[in-house]
């Protein structure tokens, strides 16, 4: 089966609705196929990445662990957008460290997440084959 | 041009599922061709064939029933959002241990994996959504 790039948009916050988690189950099955795959955060979707989330106040079930495995299933770019970022009052530093191990670099892990501004993440977009927004 | 459409919301609650209906039946007077129908999230709603609006409105699950029959769409729910949202077909349902199905003529449900096929096969995949 032939490879295109697919890009998933993250807009949403992670709880309030069920978009960013049935997202996630979407990324994890598209990696399956083996096609070049892109995540974007922005809007509210930032929120999905940050560190130290607990929902143990809302009786829902915390994924965001499963950002960290996206590097196992070889997705390794993940775009944010820095405009969203600084709207919400937020830096890279609030963000998890999420990385991919490179084989082709002994294995070495490199941070999967990007910093672009809105207009490089344009770019981005319009690079995509198959954009899938949630 | 081939086609994969996605339908994010529900019927009623959101105009998505009107949207997305009017493109289809658009595109395919226009000769172009359906690869798939592909719902996720709410959009499993479009399935049922327990709604029952007010007379004087439309019944979306109905005219997506018969597009489907008329033009042989590929229309596919996806089990993982079908369960969450109580949408079963018969065989679902026994599986499950489930005492009833609710799923109108021209849905199947399947998984992700057809989703993802939808956008490596067609030329444009087309989101419907919030």
């Amino acid at each position: 089966m032939s490879t295109k790039k697919f890009m998933f948009v993250n807009r949403k916050a992670p709880y309030g609705t069920v978009y960013a988690l049935e997202s996630l189950e979407v990324v994890l099955i598209a990696a399956a196929f083996d096609q070049d795959i892109s995540l974007a955060f922005i809007d509210d979707g930032v929120y999905q990445i940050t560190k130290g989330q607990d929902t143990t106040g809302i009786g829902q079930k915390n994924f965001s662990n499963a950002y960290k495995a996206l590097g196992d299933y070889d997705i390794s770019k993940l775009y944010v957008e820095k405009e969203s970022l600084a709207e919400r009052g937020l830096t890279q530093d609030d963000l998890m460290d999420l990385v991919w191990e490179d084989e082709d670099d002994d294995w070495a892990e490199k941070p999967s997440i990007i910093m672009v501004d809105r207009a490089e993440m344009t770019a981005v977009m319009a690079e995509q084959e198959v954009t899938l927004s949630f | 041009m081939k086609f994969t459409v996605m339908v994010n919301e529900g019927p009623y609650q959101h105009q998505s599922s009107d949207s997305a209906i009017q493109f289809i039946r658009a595109a395919l007077e226009k000769g172009h061709e359906i690869f798939r129908v592909f719902f996720y999230h709410d959009g499993v709603n479009n399935g049922t064939r327990l709604s029952l609006p007010p007379g004087d409105d439309r019944l979306l699950q109905k005219e997506w029933s018969e597009l489907a029959k008329e033009h042989d769409l590929d229309m596919v729910i996806c089990i993982a959002a079908a369960q969450r949202r109580g949408l079963m077909d018969a065989k679902e349902a026994e599986r499950q241990g489930l005492d009833a199905n609710n799923i109108i003529d021209g849905f199947h449900i399947s998984g992700l994996g057809q989703l993802i096929e939808g956008g490596i096969q067609s030329d444009r995949t087309i989101v419907f959504g919030d």
